[in-house]
């Protein structure tokens, strides 16, 4: 398979802009909150903000009508001298397994902003300028192919972050952002080893020059791990997942919303584009620990979902459960082909898995918007402090059942698709595994609904709810719209499964030959 | 439709709509496969659902949620229409969640009621066990089949039949054995069966249009359809069809018992529900799919009569459900009381009426299987016709005859609903009256089914009987001599005894056997087993993973503890910064880049 993959130079520059437009954007709007006069200060930084984060979404789309989905090579690709001593480029391109993401990111990003108007009333322009930098940061981390730039996207990215959380967060900010802070960051120096320790060995720093580097048993399974602790975290996976409830407890809406649909997906990049291609005998050969790990969460998180009395955290470990499919269906490629001698069914669970990331992006950020919806009236993310919302908030309460339904993986909608194939596929590698997975279907149905039974149902619980009012226009609309396409992914995933299939197709080829 | 496949003998319609995906070379798509069980689930859902859309008309009328609910019950059709049209076991899936999501919202229609919004969701998790099977049976499926179509599965079922999986340390099962027992845990789950039963009797919580249409019509014998649709399967399975034999022998039987000593109306319908799903599974069991089917659908028309006939009295008494305080009701509801009886006729199989001949002939098949536990199935579903009459008449006597214990204040402005209410009563009185006449011949002993259902030579009682079929004349004959109508009149008169003549002998009997009682009133004291013990338990367990896993463990010793030495750290050169994390986090950026420079030019060098 030695370089099939060559990349398919576009000099359209069309990922360049998608990543410096925003960071750019950020910027002004930071001016524009700090240069205006007070009163339309805010309006003009919000006008910008908005403007940008909508012109980079439309800039994205090419990125799907004119993909080739008949190809693994990269597309898009934009590539030059960065630091030449160093032989580090300033090389971007995507495939089938990084461009959804992207979309993914510059869909939701406006919808955050949107979300943002009139909430968030301490330092909005420095607000949004921090989500749009993000924006850009982000798409740099799904389109990077140097693995130095990724790595400066990688570790750039936190910054926003930790502002997002550290200025607009909750009470407990400085703790969950040190949390987060630590889990992460150590997290990564062990990436960064690996990746020097790769250049080394390549002579370059393009991930796909490390794809096909020969290593030896005994450094993939060192780089396996070094990988496996930046993006174990990410993820994140049990046990390095409590940094994820306190950050989302902590995090204002936006964040919380940007952390589970974007940031969590990066964990799972990580899988695909490092560890599985660099290091496919190490991954082989500890496959069993990754499918344990990923069983666990969600199995564990998903009784640990029910015990949770604040709705965030609740969804925050329905995320590490949800999550946990993804790694299940990305490292059961080997039992697969180890019980049934053909890897068959190895295509779909990786499938499922990809497909788990995108549809969890869209609902885990859906309801996280609803309980800032919520929150927002009612200061409270306390499930005791509510009931019979649906009295008060019916256009809400429909929409919020939606995506409960959606997050407990009822099929036509997009959090079916993901773990229908997961589950498929695990049965071809163990009963067993097909079996643990599948208890996701009580338990997510669970702690989702009953949720649910006692925020939204029920008589109206006290003074408070009964004076809630229903949706404003502007939060319908985001919540409408990630429903469309929550239900659109689930009634016909064909198109994102198709621009998924040569690439997971070329991986699967690619990782179940040995290296060594 | 019907008429283009029953008179115009058109072919069976087997196509794809669009492709869901394309995945590892398996097309997952959505089609339709409309043979002649199609056509008769298609007749009877969207007749039931008809009625219901106008009586709801009237039900409904003053209710706050009245476009919510026109709403839910067309999206149920849809969904149910899915699911009996499907051609693959994907859409069949979708079908199958998509009623139970219908049934979730309907049953919790009334979101401020306490009782309805535990009920629906205890109906949706319950479901969700039957779907874990389920989803698990088709994993299973796909595994030895390599596809979702039901027609090449079904063509691979034979093969399959040889093939084994292991499952338990060492033991072989055969794997076809294992995806129908996987299927039907589905169908357990959907179909009410012991032990999943427990979810049915409580979605009475739900208005009672619905309680005929989903509960009682359609949605909860989508499980039976699916073993019926799936028969090409389970016939070479023994082992499965024993499995669903003793299953729906247990429920029939059992569940029969429990309407004895209901005191809600619609509870006692409920139960008699069970009882019939019970009567059709072990049909399914004898490998007498048809005689299932043919139960389905009489049991469609007068069980959707009998609820909304109940529904008919609560609205007249004003929301009581209680048959204590009826009673009488005969001169005040004079059509609900004739239709009412039509339905109680046809549900304890009274010669002639629509039950007695899908129960007649399903207990004839029954009889006449030989699978393992098919003698105690015989058994049940025989006695069972005693605690049908019994209860459904001990029902009947207490709501219309006897004395009026009625409050005085409800008596005075009680008169017969609407005619958008009785009308439907009456047009689905007249196929619980007359629907087995013309259809007993076909359905089960001529060609109706076609390639639909197959049944092996071996299995095949129906067929046997056929032999010995002359017209539903004969067969109305042949009935009238066996025990089990006698069984149905004792049943009547012994509830006609304890309930009306000698109201103090049921007081007795329950006095006297209280123990037994108890364990009816209480359920087998299985919801308790659920509510108090599985699910607080699964909350509990979720509780100590969380405070002793992620709180204490992880969190407590691992996290903290490193995030003091981290705080000792920093506050030893606090001098030299700022406080700040985003400067922290530069600083290492920064320093990381220096690293890295640092190192590779040393290697360059």
């Amino acid at each position: 398979m030695a370089h099939s993959r060559r990349e398919q130079l576009n000099m359209s520059g069309i990922l360049s802009t998608l990543i410096w437009l925003p960071v750019l954007g950020g910027l002004l709007v930071l001016a524009a909150g700090r240069w205006s006069t007070d009163n339309r200060r805010e309006g003009l930084a919000y006008w910008l903000a908005i403007s940008t984060a909508v012109a980079t979404f439309v800039i994205s789309l090419p990125l799907f009508t004119q993909f080739d989905t008949s190809t693994a090579s990269m597309q898009f690709v934009e590539r030059a001298p960065w630091i030449q001593v160093f032989k580090v480029e300033y090389f971007l391109g995507v495939d089938g397994l990084s461009m959804p993401l992207i979309l993914l990111t510059t869909f939701l990003t406006p919808l955050v902003l949107l979300a943002a108007k009139n909430v968030i009333k301490d330092r909005p322009a420095q607000y949004l300028a921090a989500f749009l930098i993000l924006e850009g940061l982000m798409i740099g981390v799904f389109s990077a192919l140097d693995a130095l730039l990724f790595y400066v996207f990688w570790e750039a990215m936190l910054i926003p972050m930790f502002v997002i959380i550290g200025v607009w967060g909750g009470e407990r900010r400085i703790y969950a952002t040190l949390k987060f802070f630590l889990y992460t960051f150590l997290g990564s120096v062990f990436m960064l080893v690996a990746l020097i320790y790769l250049y080394l060995q390549a002579g370059s720093y393009s991930i796909l020059d490390f794809h096909d580097l020969p290593l030896s048993q005994v450094e993939q399974t060192w780089i396996f791990l070094a990988f496996l602790a930046a993006f174990a975290v990410k993820v994140p996976m049990w046990p390095v997942h409590t940094w994820l409830p306190d950050a989302h407890v902590e995090a204002p809406t936006g964040g919380s919303v940007i952390l589970a649909a974007v940031l969590l997906k990066m964990g799972g990049y990580g899988f695909i584009r490092f560890s599985l291609p660099i290091t496919p005998d190490a991954s082989r050969s500890l496959d069993l620990l990754m499918i344990g790990l990923s069983l666990v969460a969600v199995v564990y998180i998903g009784f640990v979902a029910l015990a949770q009395k604040d709705m965030k955290k609740l969804i925050a470990y329905s995320s590490i459960a949800h999550m946990g499919f993804v790694i299940l269906g990305f490292f059961i490629v080997w039992k697969i082909l180890a019980r049934t001698g053909v890897t068959d069914g190895a295509v779909m669970g990786m499938t499922g898995a990809m497909v788990q990331m995108i549809s969890h992006g869209l609902i885990s950020g859906a309801l996280f918007f609803s309980i800032g919806v919520m929150y927002d009236r009612m200061h409270s993310r306390q499930i005791a402090d509510y009931g019979g919302v649906i009295n008060t908030m019916p256009k809400f309460a429909a929409l919020i059942v939606f995506f409960a339904l959606a997050n407990a993986g009822l099929p036509g909608t997009s959090g079916f698709v993901g773990e229908f194939l997961v589950i498929l596929a695990a049965f071809r590698a163990d009963f067993w595994y097909a079996f643990f997975a599948a208890t996701t279907l009580v338990l997510g149905a669970g702690y989702t609904l009953w949720m649910i039974k006692r925020v939204i149902f029920g008589a109206v619980a006290n003074e408070k709810v009964a004076q809630l009012t229903d949706l404003n226009g502007r939060e319908f609309f985001v919540l409408a719209v990630l429903a469309v396409f929550i239900l659109g992914l689930g009634l016909w995933p064909a198109p994102l499964v198709d621009v998924l299939s040569a690439s997971v197709e070329h991986l699967v080829n690619h990782i179940t030959q040995s290296k060594l | 439709m019907l008429k283009h496949h029953l008179i115009d003998g058109g072919p069976v319609f087997n196509g794809s709509v669009y492709t869901w995906m394309v995945v590892d070379g398996i097309h997952m798509e959505i089609g339709f496969l409309v043979d002649r069980l199609t056509v008769l689930m298609m007749t009877v859902v969207t007749f039931v659902s008809f009625m219901v859309h106008i009586y709801t008309v009237g039900y409904m009328h003053d209710d706050p949620g009245y476009q919510r609910f026109f709403s839910y019950i067309s999206l149920f059709t849809f969904s149910m229409l899915v699911l009996v049209m499907s051609n693959n076991f994907l859409q069949l899936f979708f079908g199958w969640e998509a009623v139970g999501v219908v049934s979730y919202l309907l049953i919790g229609f009334w979101y401020t009621k306490p009782t309805a919004i535990v009920a629906n969701l205890k109906a949706f998790l319950v479901n969700r066990v039957g779907d874990f099977g389920f989803l698990l049976g088709i994993a299973t499926l796909l595994y030895f089949t390599g596809t979702l179509d039901y027609i090449d599965v079904f063509a691979r079922a034979e093969t399959m039949q040889g093939e084994t999986i292991t499952i338990f340390g060492g033991h072989a099962w055969s794997a076809l054995t294992v995806a129908c027992i996987l299927l039907f845990v589905g169908a357990m789950g959907k179909s009410a069966q012991v032990p999943l039963h427990v979810w049915l009797p409580d979605s009475m919580e739900g208005p009672t249009p619905i309680s005929a249409l989903i509960h009682a019509a359609t949605m909860v014998t989508a499980g039976v359809f699916m073993v019926a649709r799936m028969s090409p399967l389970f016939e070479f399975s023994e082992t499965a069809l024993s499995f669903v034999l003793v299953i729906g022998a247990i429920t029939a039987l059992f569940t029969g018992f429990l309407g004895v000593v209901q005191n809600d109306i619609k509870r006692v319908v409920a139960y008699s529900t069970l009882s019939q799903l019970g009567y059709m599974t072990v049909a399914l069991g004898a490998s007498a799919y048809a005689a299932g089917i043919f139960h389905l659908m009489t049991h469609a028309f007068f069980k959707a009569l009998l609820f909304l006939a109940a529904g008919s009295v609560i609205i007249a008494l004003h929301h009581e459900q209680d048959i204590r305080r009826m009673g009488g009701l005969k001169k005040y509801l004079p059509i609900t009381y004739w239709t009412s009886l039509i339905g109680s006729l046809a549900l304890i199989g009274f010669p002639g009426f629509a039950g007695f001949f899908s129960k007649d002939a399903l207990i004839e098949a029954v009889g006449l299987s030989s699978i393992p536990g098919s003698g105690f199935a015989y058994f049940s579903v025989v006695a069972g016709v005693f605690v049908t009459a019994l209860y459904t008449f001990r029902m009947f006597f207490l709501v219309f005859h006897g004395s009026e214990r009625i409050d005085e204040d409800v008596r005075g402005h009680l008169r017969e609903p609407p005619w958008v209410v009785w009308a439907p009563l009456v047009l689905l009185a007249i196929p619980s009256l007359l629907i087995g006449w013309p259809t007993i011949g076909p359905v089960l002993f001529g060609d109706y089914f076609g390639s639909a259902i197959f049944v092996l030579e071996s299995h095949n009682g129906l067929a046997e009987m056929g032999h010995e079929f002359h017209g539903p004349l004969s067969f109305l004959l042949h009935g009238l001599k066996s025990p089990v109508l006698y069984l149905a009149l004792s049943g009547i008169a012994v509830a006609w005894y304890a309930y009306l003549y000698k109201p103090s002998v049921a007081e007795n009997i329950r006095r006297r056997f209280g123990v037994i009682y108890t364990l009816l009133d209480r359920k087998y004291y299985m919801d308790e087993l659920y509510q108090t013990v599985l699910a607080p338990g699964a909350a509990r367990l979720g509780g100590l993973l969380w405070r002793v896993g992620d709180v204490a463990i992880i969190d407590g010793a691992a996290v903290n503890g490193s995030a003091r030495l981290v705080g000792w750290f920093s506050g030893v050169l606090r001098q030299i910064q700022t406080g700040y994390l985003y400067t922290y986090a530069f600083a290492m950026i920064i320093g990381l880049v220096v690293l890295v420079a640092w190192l590779t030019l040393g290697v360059n060098n």
